[in-house]
Protein backbone atom coordinates (compact mmCIF):
# COMPACT_ATOMS: atom_id res chain seq x y z
CA UNK A 1 0.00 0.00 0.00
CA UNK A 2 2.84 2.52 1.04
CA UNK A 3 5.35 1.54 -1.93
CA UNK A 4 2.08 2.57 -4.09
CA UNK A 5 1.85 6.07 -2.45
CA UNK A 6 5.39 6.32 -3.31
CA UNK A 7 4.69 6.68 -6.88
CA UNK A 8 2.51 9.67 -7.29
CA UNK A 9 4.70 11.20 -4.35
CA UNK A 10 7.84 10.58 -6.63
CA UNK A 11 5.80 11.46 -10.06
CA UNK A 12 4.94 14.93 -8.11
CA UNK A 13 8.50 15.54 -7.12
CA UNK A 14 9.64 15.19 -10.97
CA UNK A 15 7.13 17.67 -12.21
CA UNK A 16 8.37 20.46 -9.45
CA UNK A 17 10.98 22.00 -12.11
CA UNK A 18 7.88 22.40 -14.51
CA UNK A 19 6.49 24.49 -11.58
CA UNK A 20 9.08 26.53 -10.31
CA UNK A 21 11.79 28.74 -12.60
CA UNK A 22 15.19 28.59 -12.55
CA UNK A 23 15.93 29.38 -9.00
CA UNK A 24 13.77 27.33 -7.83
CA UNK A 25 14.70 24.29 -9.89
CA UNK A 26 18.42 25.69 -8.39
CA UNK A 27 16.96 24.91 -4.64
CA UNK A 28 15.50 21.50 -5.14
CA UNK A 29 18.87 20.68 -6.57
CA UNK A 30 20.70 21.82 -3.61
CA UNK A 31 17.66 19.76 -2.11
CA UNK A 32 17.76 16.50 -2.99
CA UNK A 33 21.65 16.65 -3.09
CA UNK A 34 21.77 17.25 0.69
CA UNK A 35 18.85 14.86 1.15
CA UNK A 36 20.81 12.20 -0.24
CA UNK A 37 23.91 12.96 1.47
CA UNK A 38 22.25 13.13 4.89
CA UNK A 39 20.03 9.61 4.66
CA UNK A 40 23.12 8.10 3.31
CA UNK A 41 25.44 9.49 5.96
CA UNK A 42 23.11 8.28 8.45
CA UNK A 43 23.05 5.13 7.04
CA UNK A 44 26.39 4.63 8.46
CA UNK A 45 26.87 7.57 10.92
CA UNK A 46 22.90 6.73 13.06
CA UNK A 47 22.90 2.69 14.11
CA UNK A 48 27.04 3.07 14.61
CA UNK A 49 27.78 6.25 16.73
CA UNK A 50 30.29 6.99 14.23
CA UNK A 51 30.81 10.65 13.57
CA UNK A 52 32.07 10.84 10.08
CA UNK A 53 33.24 14.65 8.83
CA UNK A 54 34.65 12.61 5.47
CA UNK A 55 31.62 13.73 3.62
CA UNK A 56 32.78 16.14 1.31
CA UNK A 57 36.45 14.17 1.03
CA UNK A 58 33.78 11.24 -0.86
CA UNK A 59 31.73 14.36 -2.49
CA UNK A 60 34.63 16.24 -3.46
CA UNK A 61 36.12 13.13 -5.21
CA UNK A 62 33.01 12.38 -6.79
CA UNK A 63 33.16 15.97 -8.51
CA UNK A 64 36.37 16.07 -9.56
CA UNK A 65 35.80 12.43 -10.98
CA UNK A 66 33.92 14.13 -13.05
CA UNK A 67 35.62 17.01 -13.72
CA UNK A 68 38.76 15.03 -15.09
CA UNK A 69 36.45 12.53 -17.32
CA UNK A 70 33.74 14.71 -18.76
CA UNK A 71 35.41 14.74 -21.76
CA UNK A 72 37.15 11.19 -22.34
CA UNK A 73 33.93 9.23 -21.48
CA UNK A 74 30.58 9.06 -22.01
CA UNK A 75 28.48 10.27 -18.63
CA UNK A 76 27.26 7.44 -17.49
CA UNK A 77 30.51 5.46 -17.62
CA UNK A 78 31.77 8.61 -15.75
CA UNK A 79 29.16 8.42 -13.08
CA UNK A 80 30.22 4.38 -12.76
CA UNK A 81 33.89 5.30 -12.50
CA UNK A 82 33.67 7.97 -9.71
CA UNK A 83 31.28 5.22 -8.02
CA UNK A 84 34.05 2.74 -8.32
CA UNK A 85 36.70 5.46 -6.67
CA UNK A 86 34.21 6.20 -4.14
CA UNK A 87 33.79 2.79 -3.19
CA UNK A 88 37.50 1.68 -3.46
CA UNK A 89 38.59 4.96 -1.14
CA UNK A 90 36.22 4.09 1.24
CA UNK A 91 37.55 0.60 1.85
CA UNK A 92 40.98 1.57 2.13
CA UNK A 93 39.86 4.30 4.87
CA UNK A 94 37.44 1.69 6.28
CA UNK A 95 40.12 -1.21 6.53
CA UNK A 96 42.79 1.61 8.27
CA UNK A 97 40.06 3.46 10.34
CA UNK A 98 37.30 1.56 11.42
CA UNK A 99 39.04 -0.02 14.20
CA UNK A 100 39.84 3.78 16.17
CA UNK A 101 37.59 4.78 19.00
CA UNK A 102 34.87 6.88 18.25
CA UNK A 103 36.54 10.59 18.79
CA UNK A 104 39.65 9.60 17.04
CA UNK A 105 37.70 8.75 13.62
CA UNK A 106 35.73 11.83 14.03
CA UNK A 107 38.97 13.79 13.62
CA UNK A 108 40.14 11.47 11.30
CA UNK A 109 37.81 11.37 8.84
CA UNK A 110 37.82 15.30 9.06
CA UNK A 111 41.44 15.32 8.36
CA UNK A 112 40.85 12.98 5.22
CA UNK A 113 39.07 15.63 3.54
CA UNK A 114 41.76 18.19 3.78
CA UNK A 115 44.27 15.30 2.92
CA UNK A 116 42.36 15.24 -0.67
CA UNK A 117 41.71 17.61 -1.47
CA UNK A 118 45.59 18.76 -0.92
CA UNK A 119 47.36 15.49 -3.06
CA UNK A 120 44.69 16.68 -6.03
CA UNK A 121 46.18 20.64 -5.66
CA UNK A 122 49.61 18.89 -5.29
CA UNK A 123 48.98 16.50 -8.18
CA UNK A 124 46.90 19.25 -10.46
CA UNK A 125 50.27 21.56 -9.94
CA UNK A 126 53.01 19.59 -9.87
CA UNK A 127 52.25 16.86 -12.53
CA UNK A 128 48.99 18.18 -14.87
CA UNK A 129 50.15 21.46 -14.85
CA UNK A 130 46.56 22.96 -14.31
CA UNK A 131 44.76 23.88 -11.11
CA UNK A 132 40.95 24.23 -12.30
CA UNK A 133 38.99 22.51 -14.97
CA UNK A 134 35.92 23.07 -16.64
CA UNK A 135 33.51 20.91 -16.93
CA UNK A 136 30.97 20.94 -20.53
CA UNK A 137 28.09 18.45 -19.94
CA UNK A 138 24.90 19.03 -21.72
CA UNK A 139 23.06 18.95 -18.50
CA UNK A 140 20.13 21.78 -17.08
CA UNK A 141 19.28 21.90 -13.40
CA UNK A 142 16.65 19.38 -13.70
CA UNK A 143 18.28 16.76 -15.44
CA UNK A 144 20.79 16.86 -12.33
CA UNK A 145 17.19 17.05 -10.20
CA UNK A 146 15.92 14.03 -11.43
CA UNK A 147 19.09 11.84 -11.19
CA UNK A 148 19.11 13.28 -7.57
CA UNK A 149 15.67 12.68 -7.06
CA UNK A 150 16.41 9.14 -8.39
CA UNK A 151 19.47 8.50 -6.42
CA UNK A 152 17.98 10.04 -3.23
CA UNK A 153 14.56 7.61 -3.64
CA UNK A 154 16.92 4.87 -3.91
CA UNK A 155 18.95 5.47 -0.97
CA UNK A 156 15.72 5.77 1.07
CA UNK A 157 14.64 2.34 -0.21
CA UNK A 158 18.30 0.34 0.20
CA UNK A 159 18.33 2.53 3.87
CA UNK A 160 14.50 1.37 4.63
CA UNK A 161 15.80 -2.85 3.04
CA UNK A 162 18.86 -2.59 5.50
CA UNK A 163 16.76 -2.06 8.23
CA UNK A 164 14.69 -4.98 8.20
CA UNK A 165 17.72 -7.34 7.25
CA UNK A 166 20.44 -9.25 9.05
CA UNK A 167 22.99 -6.20 8.21
CA UNK A 168 20.29 -3.53 9.94
CA UNK A 169 19.84 -5.42 13.31
CA UNK A 170 23.64 -6.16 13.32
CA UNK A 171 24.54 -2.15 12.80
CA UNK A 172 22.15 -1.57 15.93
CA UNK A 173 23.68 -4.42 18.18
CA UNK A 174 27.04 -2.57 17.71
CA UNK A 175 25.56 1.21 18.33
CA UNK A 176 24.66 -0.44 21.39
CA UNK A 177 27.21 -2.13 23.19
CA UNK A 178 30.44 -3.83 20.71
CA UNK A 179 31.46 -6.40 23.01
CA UNK A 180 27.75 -8.34 23.18
CA UNK A 181 27.90 -7.78 19.31
CA UNK A 182 31.33 -9.59 18.87
CA UNK A 183 30.28 -12.63 21.50
CA UNK A 184 27.06 -12.58 19.73
CA UNK A 185 28.78 -14.02 16.56
CA UNK A 186 28.84 -10.12 14.48
CA UNK A 187 31.97 -9.41 12.36
CA UNK A 188 32.21 -5.90 13.64
CA UNK A 189 35.23 -4.63 11.28
CA UNK A 190 33.02 -6.27 8.52
CA UNK A 191 30.03 -5.10 9.23
CA UNK A 192 31.15 -1.86 9.85
CA UNK A 193 33.32 -1.50 6.32
CA UNK A 194 30.13 -2.90 4.51
CA UNK A 195 27.73 -0.21 5.65
CA UNK A 196 30.78 2.54 5.20
CA UNK A 197 31.66 1.76 1.64
CA UNK A 198 27.92 1.63 0.51
CA UNK A 199 27.68 5.43 2.39
CA UNK A 200 30.48 6.39 0.99
CA UNK A 201 29.89 5.31 -2.42
CA UNK A 202 26.90 6.91 -2.58
CA UNK A 203 27.98 10.13 -1.34
CA UNK A 204 30.59 9.94 -4.13
CA UNK A 205 27.57 9.88 -6.47
CA UNK A 206 25.62 13.21 -5.27
CA UNK A 207 29.19 15.04 -5.54
CA UNK A 208 29.64 13.27 -9.03
CA UNK A 209 26.40 14.32 -10.71
CA UNK A 210 26.27 17.85 -8.77
CA UNK A 211 29.41 18.77 -10.66
CA UNK A 212 28.37 19.90 -13.63
CA UNK A 213 26.39 22.53 -11.52
CA UNK A 214 29.50 24.51 -11.38
CA UNK A 215 31.16 24.26 -14.68
CA UNK A 216 34.73 25.57 -13.20
CA UNK A 217 35.60 22.92 -10.54
CA UNK A 218 39.00 23.41 -8.49
CA UNK A 219 39.87 21.45 -5.12
CA UNK A 220 39.16 24.51 -2.89
CA UNK A 221 35.70 24.97 -4.68
CA UNK A 222 34.52 20.99 -4.53
CA UNK A 223 36.01 20.47 -0.79
CA UNK A 224 34.75 22.82 1.41
CA UNK A 225 34.28 21.67 4.84
CA UNK A 226 30.75 23.15 5.10
CA UNK A 227 29.09 20.40 3.33
CA UNK A 228 30.78 17.90 5.84
CA UNK A 229 29.12 20.09 8.93
CA UNK A 230 26.34 20.60 7.26
CA UNK A 231 25.43 16.62 6.50
CA UNK A 232 26.35 16.49 10.29
CA UNK A 233 23.47 19.22 11.80
CA UNK A 234 21.28 18.22 9.36
CA UNK A 235 21.41 14.32 10.37
CA UNK A 236 21.42 15.26 14.18
CA UNK A 237 18.02 17.54 13.72
CA UNK A 238 16.28 14.97 12.13
CA UNK A 239 17.63 12.29 14.46
CA UNK A 240 20.18 10.05 12.47
CA UNK A 241 18.63 6.94 13.67
CA UNK A 242 15.46 7.05 12.17
CA UNK A 243 14.58 6.35 8.10
CA UNK A 244 12.88 9.29 7.44
CA UNK A 245 15.35 11.61 10.42
CA UNK A 246 17.51 12.75 7.90
CA UNK A 247 14.76 14.21 5.38
CA UNK A 248 13.39 16.14 7.96
CA UNK A 249 16.38 17.52 9.04
CA UNK A 250 17.86 18.41 5.82
CA UNK A 251 14.69 20.14 4.25
CA UNK A 252 14.43 22.80 6.77
CA UNK A 253 17.84 23.34 7.55
CA UNK A 254 18.95 23.52 3.85
CA UNK A 255 16.41 26.19 3.05
CA UNK A 256 17.39 28.28 6.28
CA UNK A 257 21.09 28.43 5.22
CA UNK A 258 20.14 29.10 1.92
CA UNK A 259 18.56 32.47 3.71
CA UNK A 260 21.03 32.80 5.58
CA UNK A 261 23.86 32.88 3.69
CA UNK A 262 22.24 35.30 0.80
CA UNK A 263 21.18 37.33 4.13
CA UNK A 264 24.31 37.55 6.59
CA UNK A 265 27.36 36.17 3.96
CA UNK A 266 30.31 37.53 6.31
CA UNK A 267 28.54 36.03 9.04
CA UNK A 268 27.73 32.65 7.92
CA UNK A 269 30.04 30.25 9.49
CA UNK A 270 28.96 31.16 12.76
CA UNK A 271 25.50 31.24 12.42
CA UNK A 272 26.49 27.93 11.77
CA UNK A 273 28.21 26.67 14.45
CA UNK A 274 25.57 28.46 16.82
CA UNK A 275 22.90 25.95 14.92
CA UNK A 276 25.15 23.02 15.77
CA UNK A 277 25.72 23.65 19.25
CA UNK A 278 21.54 24.63 19.34
CA UNK A 279 20.88 21.25 17.72
CA UNK A 280 23.31 19.04 19.94
CA UNK A 281 22.18 20.86 23.28
CA UNK A 282 18.44 20.90 22.67
CA UNK A 283 17.79 18.60 19.83
CA UNK A 284 20.30 15.40 21.03
CA UNK A 285 18.60 12.84 19.17
CA UNK A 286 16.39 14.92 16.98
CA UNK A 287 12.94 16.45 16.19
CA UNK A 288 11.55 13.10 15.64
CA UNK A 289 12.21 11.90 18.74
CA UNK A 290 11.12 15.15 20.45
CA UNK A 291 8.10 15.30 18.90
CA UNK A 292 7.52 11.71 20.34
CA UNK A 293 8.51 12.77 23.58
CA UNK A 294 5.96 15.42 23.67
CA UNK A 295 3.08 12.90 22.48
CA UNK A 296 4.07 10.73 25.17
CA UNK A 297 3.84 13.07 27.84
CA UNK A 298 0.53 14.25 26.01
CA UNK A 299 -1.03 11.11 26.68
CA UNK A 300 0.23 9.92 29.71
CA UNK A 301 1.98 7.13 28.70
CA UNK A 302 4.91 7.54 30.96
CA UNK A 303 5.67 3.82 31.24
CA UNK A 304 7.51 3.85 28.00
CA UNK A 305 10.61 5.70 28.07
CA UNK A 306 11.41 8.09 25.37
CA UNK A 307 14.40 6.58 23.44
CA UNK A 308 16.77 9.35 24.44
CA UNK A 309 16.47 7.68 28.27
CA UNK A 310 16.91 4.13 26.47
CA UNK A 311 19.87 4.03 24.16
CA UNK A 312 22.04 6.30 27.50
CA UNK B 1 32.84 -38.36 26.22
CA UNK B 2 34.92 -35.77 23.96
CA UNK B 3 36.96 -33.18 24.83
CA UNK B 4 35.25 -29.86 24.03
CA UNK B 5 37.31 -27.31 25.39
CA UNK B 6 40.78 -27.47 25.99
CA UNK B 7 43.91 -25.06 26.76
CA UNK B 8 47.63 -25.44 26.98
CA UNK B 9 49.69 -23.24 29.05
CA UNK B 10 47.17 -20.21 28.58
CA UNK B 11 48.81 -17.18 30.21
CA UNK B 12 47.79 -13.51 29.68
CA UNK B 13 50.18 -10.27 30.98
CA UNK B 14 49.12 -7.00 31.72
CA UNK B 15 52.07 -5.01 31.86
CA UNK B 16 54.01 -6.78 34.94
CA UNK B 17 51.15 -8.66 36.19
CA UNK B 18 50.22 -11.84 35.08
CA UNK B 19 46.86 -12.22 35.64
CA UNK B 20 46.85 -15.60 33.76
CA UNK B 21 49.70 -17.80 34.32
CA UNK B 22 50.08 -21.19 32.45
CA UNK B 23 46.85 -22.83 32.60
CA UNK B 24 45.81 -26.25 30.97
CA UNK B 25 42.49 -27.21 31.65
CA UNK B 26 40.29 -30.04 29.68
CA UNK B 27 36.79 -29.82 29.45
CA UNK B 28 34.72 -32.71 27.91
CA UNK B 29 31.27 -32.66 26.44
CA UNK B 30 28.56 -32.40 28.76
CA UNK B 31 30.83 -31.58 32.07
CA UNK B 32 29.52 -28.71 34.25
CA UNK B 33 32.93 -27.11 35.59
CA UNK B 34 32.72 -24.52 38.69
CA UNK B 35 35.70 -21.91 38.73
CA UNK B 36 36.79 -20.81 42.07
CA UNK B 37 39.35 -18.67 43.41
CA UNK B 38 39.64 -15.71 45.44
CA UNK B 39 38.98 -11.95 43.84
CA UNK B 40 41.81 -10.75 41.40
CA UNK B 41 42.80 -14.49 41.10
CA UNK B 42 42.29 -14.17 37.42
CA UNK B 43 38.98 -16.49 36.55
CA UNK B 44 37.05 -13.69 34.65
CA UNK B 45 40.64 -12.91 32.71
CA UNK B 46 40.44 -17.02 32.01
CA UNK B 47 36.81 -16.48 30.86
CA UNK B 48 38.21 -13.74 28.80
CA UNK B 49 40.84 -15.77 26.63
CA UNK B 50 38.16 -18.68 25.79
CA UNK B 51 35.78 -16.33 24.65
CA UNK B 52 38.44 -14.50 23.14
CA UNK B 53 37.68 -10.89 24.57
CA UNK B 54 41.59 -11.17 25.14
CA UNK B 55 44.29 -12.72 23.35
CA UNK B 56 46.63 -14.68 25.19
CA UNK B 57 50.17 -13.67 25.77
CA UNK B 58 51.25 -17.55 25.74
CA UNK B 59 49.42 -21.14 25.06
CA UNK B 60 46.94 -22.17 22.90
CA UNK B 61 43.14 -22.39 23.24
CA UNK B 62 41.42 -25.53 21.28
CA UNK B 63 38.02 -25.71 21.12
CA UNK B 64 36.36 -29.13 19.63
CA UNK B 65 39.58 -29.81 18.77
CA UNK B 66 40.66 -27.27 16.39
CA UNK B 67 43.22 -24.58 17.15
CA UNK B 68 41.25 -21.00 18.00
CA UNK B 69 44.32 -19.73 19.62
CA UNK B 70 43.84 -15.57 18.97
CA UNK B 71 41.09 -15.79 17.68
CA UNK B 72 38.21 -12.80 17.13
CA UNK B 73 35.43 -13.45 19.87
CA UNK B 74 32.76 -13.42 16.61
CA UNK B 75 34.86 -16.88 15.71
CA UNK B 76 34.54 -17.97 18.97
CA UNK B 77 30.82 -17.17 19.29
CA UNK B 78 30.02 -18.63 15.33
CA UNK B 79 32.50 -22.15 16.83
CA UNK B 80 29.21 -22.78 19.77
CA UNK B 81 30.87 -20.70 22.51
CA UNK B 82 28.53 -18.63 24.62
CA UNK B 83 28.78 -16.34 27.67
CA UNK B 84 27.20 -13.85 30.00
CA UNK B 85 29.20 -10.84 31.97
CA UNK B 86 30.11 -10.55 35.47
CA UNK B 87 28.97 -6.83 35.49
CA UNK B 88 25.46 -7.71 33.69
CA UNK B 89 25.76 -6.17 29.45
CA UNK B 90 21.69 -6.16 27.61
CA UNK B 91 21.07 -4.33 24.81
CA UNK B 92 19.46 -1.79 26.36
CA UNK B 93 17.28 -0.05 23.44
CA UNK B 94 16.60 -2.88 21.94
CA UNK B 95 13.30 -4.78 22.55
CA UNK B 96 13.87 -8.56 24.88
CA UNK B 97 12.95 -10.57 22.09
CA UNK B 98 15.73 -8.59 19.72
CA UNK B 99 18.14 -9.26 22.28
CA UNK B 100 17.89 -12.89 22.28
CA UNK B 101 17.13 -12.54 18.37
CA UNK B 102 21.59 -11.59 17.99
CA UNK B 103 23.03 -14.83 18.82
CA UNK B 104 20.23 -16.68 17.43
CA UNK B 105 20.93 -14.80 13.93
CA UNK B 106 24.73 -14.79 14.23
CA UNK B 107 26.20 -17.40 16.07
CA UNK B 108 26.64 -20.87 14.93
CA UNK B 109 22.99 -21.84 13.90
CA UNK B 110 22.55 -18.43 11.47
CA UNK B 111 18.37 -18.49 11.76
CA UNK B 112 16.14 -15.78 10.09
CA UNK B 113 12.63 -16.24 9.54
CA UNK B 114 10.37 -18.45 11.06
CA UNK B 115 13.12 -20.54 12.84
CA UNK B 116 14.24 -17.82 14.42
CA UNK B 117 11.22 -16.75 16.22
CA UNK B 118 10.46 -20.31 16.78
CA UNK B 119 14.18 -20.59 18.55
CA UNK B 120 13.58 -17.14 20.72
CA UNK B 121 10.44 -17.57 21.71
CA UNK B 122 11.34 -20.96 23.54
CA UNK B 123 14.43 -19.10 24.78
CA UNK B 124 12.70 -16.13 26.80
CA UNK B 125 10.28 -18.40 27.87
CA UNK B 126 12.88 -20.62 29.49
CA UNK B 127 13.98 -17.72 31.66
CA UNK B 128 10.04 -16.46 32.24
CA UNK B 129 10.26 -13.65 30.09
CA UNK B 130 7.75 -14.21 27.39
CA UNK B 131 5.20 -11.93 28.83
CA UNK B 132 7.77 -9.28 28.65
CA UNK B 133 9.48 -9.92 25.35
CA UNK B 134 8.11 -6.74 23.28
CA UNK B 135 9.55 -4.43 25.94
CA UNK B 136 12.68 -2.43 25.55
CA UNK B 137 16.00 -3.99 27.84
CA UNK B 138 16.28 -0.64 29.40
CA UNK B 139 13.54 -1.18 31.77
CA UNK B 140 14.27 -4.45 33.62
CA UNK B 141 15.40 -4.70 36.57
CA UNK B 142 18.73 -6.42 37.86
CA UNK B 143 17.35 -9.79 37.74
CA UNK B 144 15.64 -9.61 34.93
CA UNK B 145 18.71 -8.51 32.91
CA UNK B 146 20.49 -11.40 34.07
CA UNK B 147 17.85 -13.56 33.10
CA UNK B 148 17.67 -11.69 29.62
CA UNK B 149 21.38 -12.22 29.77
CA UNK B 150 21.02 -16.03 30.36
CA UNK B 151 18.33 -16.15 27.56
CA UNK B 152 20.67 -14.61 25.34
CA UNK B 153 23.01 -16.85 25.52
CA UNK B 154 21.68 -19.59 25.25
CA UNK B 155 19.94 -18.36 22.14
CA UNK B 156 22.74 -19.51 20.02
CA UNK B 157 22.15 -22.95 21.06
CA UNK B 158 25.98 -23.34 22.09
CA UNK B 159 27.84 -25.84 22.63
CA UNK B 160 30.17 -24.60 25.56
CA UNK B 161 28.65 -21.92 28.02
CA UNK B 162 30.54 -19.24 30.37
CA UNK B 163 28.94 -18.05 32.99
CA UNK B 164 30.99 -15.09 35.12
CA UNK B 165 29.13 -15.13 38.52
CA UNK B 166 26.20 -15.27 37.38
CA UNK B 167 24.03 -15.87 40.43
CA UNK B 168 25.86 -12.96 42.47
CA UNK B 169 23.91 -10.55 43.59
CA UNK B 170 20.63 -12.50 43.22
CA UNK B 171 18.31 -12.28 46.88
CA UNK B 172 17.92 -15.89 48.51
CA UNK B 173 14.34 -16.63 46.83
CA UNK B 174 16.00 -15.71 43.12
CA UNK B 175 19.05 -17.70 44.13
CA UNK B 176 16.97 -20.66 44.63
CA UNK B 177 15.11 -19.90 41.33
CA UNK B 178 18.72 -19.53 39.35
CA UNK B 179 19.91 -22.92 40.94
CA UNK B 180 16.85 -24.42 39.61
CA UNK B 181 17.09 -22.89 36.29
CA UNK B 182 20.93 -24.03 35.66
CA UNK B 183 20.17 -27.65 37.08
CA UNK B 184 17.33 -27.53 34.50
CA UNK B 185 19.93 -26.49 31.23
CA UNK B 186 22.35 -28.99 32.81
CA UNK B 187 19.71 -31.74 32.31
CA UNK B 188 20.00 -30.75 28.22
CA UNK B 189 23.42 -32.02 28.34
CA UNK B 190 25.05 -28.28 27.51
CA UNK B 191 28.59 -28.61 28.50
CA UNK B 192 29.33 -25.36 31.21
CA UNK B 193 32.02 -23.49 33.08
CA UNK B 194 30.36 -21.64 36.02
CA UNK B 195 32.91 -19.05 37.96
CA UNK B 196 30.65 -18.68 41.50
CA UNK B 197 31.96 -17.77 44.66
CA UNK B 198 28.31 -18.97 46.29
CA UNK B 199 29.93 -22.56 47.37
CA UNK B 200 26.37 -23.87 48.17
CA UNK B 201 25.84 -23.27 44.29
CA UNK B 202 28.80 -24.95 43.21
CA UNK B 203 28.01 -27.85 45.47
CA UNK B 204 24.82 -28.32 43.88
CA UNK B 205 25.56 -27.78 40.86
CA UNK B 206 29.11 -28.49 39.68
CA UNK B 207 30.68 -31.96 39.87
CA UNK B 208 34.01 -30.90 39.14
CA UNK B 209 35.85 -27.69 40.42
CA UNK B 210 38.62 -25.97 39.11
CA UNK B 211 40.22 -23.37 41.37
CA UNK B 212 42.95 -20.63 40.75
CA UNK B 213 45.14 -18.65 43.12
CA UNK B 214 46.95 -15.39 41.91
CA UNK B 215 46.30 -16.38 37.82
CA UNK B 216 47.89 -20.22 38.66
CA UNK B 217 45.41 -23.01 38.81
CA UNK B 218 46.24 -25.11 42.38
CA UNK B 219 43.26 -27.49 42.17
CA UNK B 220 40.93 -29.34 39.24
CA UNK B 221 39.17 -32.40 40.44
CA UNK B 222 35.70 -33.86 41.62
CA UNK B 223 33.99 -31.14 43.94
CA UNK B 224 34.03 -32.80 47.48
CA UNK B 225 38.07 -33.50 47.05
CA UNK B 226 38.71 -29.82 45.51
CA UNK B 227 36.84 -28.05 48.22
CA UNK B 228 38.68 -29.82 51.45
CA UNK B 229 42.31 -29.40 49.72
CA UNK B 230 44.59 -27.81 52.60
CA UNK B 231 45.63 -25.37 49.71
CA UNK B 232 42.39 -24.53 48.70
CA UNK B 233 41.18 -24.07 52.15
CA UNK B 234 44.53 -21.84 52.62
CA UNK B 235 44.21 -19.87 49.47
CA UNK B 236 40.41 -18.91 50.89
CA UNK B 237 41.42 -18.11 54.29
CA UNK B 238 40.18 -14.71 54.83
CA UNK B 239 37.79 -15.14 52.15
CA UNK B 240 34.42 -13.99 53.52
CA UNK B 241 32.18 -16.37 51.13
CA UNK B 242 34.51 -19.69 51.93
N1 LIG C 1 42.16 -5.28 31.31
C1 LIG C 1 42.98 -5.38 32.37
N2 LIG C 1 44.08 -4.59 32.46
C2 LIG C 1 44.91 -4.69 33.51
N3 LIG C 1 44.75 -5.53 34.52
C3 LIG C 1 43.67 -6.34 34.51
C4 LIG C 1 42.73 -6.29 33.42
N4 LIG C 1 41.77 -7.22 33.67
C5 LIG C 1 42.08 -7.79 34.85
N5 LIG C 1 43.22 -7.28 35.36
C6 LIG C 1 43.87 -7.70 36.59
O1 LIG C 1 44.07 -9.09 36.51
C7 LIG C 1 43.85 -9.70 37.77
C8 LIG C 1 42.82 -10.78 37.63
O2 LIG C 1 41.57 -10.17 37.41
P1 LIG C 1 40.24 -10.99 37.15
O3 LIG C 1 39.18 -10.01 36.85
O4 LIG C 1 40.50 -12.03 36.13
O5 LIG C 1 39.99 -11.67 38.56
P2 LIG C 1 38.75 -12.52 39.07
O6 LIG C 1 39.29 -13.78 39.55
O7 LIG C 1 37.69 -12.56 38.04
O8 LIG C 1 38.27 -11.64 40.29
P3 LIG C 1 36.78 -11.39 40.88
O9 LIG C 1 36.47 -12.57 41.72
O10 LIG C 1 36.94 -10.16 41.69
O11 LIG C 1 35.89 -11.22 39.72
C9 LIG C 1 43.46 -8.59 38.73
O12 LIG C 1 44.59 -8.20 39.46
C10 LIG C 1 43.02 -7.48 37.82
O13 LIG C 1 43.26 -6.23 38.40
MG1 LIG D 1 35.76 -11.91 37.88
Amino acid sequence: MRYLLAIPALAALAALPMVFGDYGTGLLVGLAGYVTLVTSWAMFSGPTRYISLATVAFFGVGAYTVAVLNEVLPYPLVLLCAAGIGATMALLVGLSTLRLAGIYFVIFSFGLAELVRQLITWFEVNVTGTLGRYIFLDLEAKHIYWQLLALGAATLVLSAWIRRSRLGLALRVIGDDETVAAHSGINLARTKLVLFVVSATIITLVGAIQAPRWVYVEPSIVFNPTVSFLTVIMALLGGATRLWGPLCGAVPLFLLFEWLSARFPDHFSILLGLMFMAVVYALPDGVLAAIEKVRHRGNGTSATKPAKEASA
Amino acid sequence: MSVLLETQGLTKRFGGLTAVNGVSLTVRRGEVLGLLGPNGSGKTTLMNLISGALKSSEGALLINGKDMTGSAPHRIAKAGVARTFQLVKILPSLTLEENVMVPAAFGPEGLWGRALKVQVAECLDMVGLTSRAGQQASELTYIDQKRLELARALASAPKLLLLDEWLAGLNPTELHEGIRLIRELEQTGITIIMVEHIMDAVRALCPRCAVMNSGTLIADGPTVEVLSDPHVVAAYLGEEDA
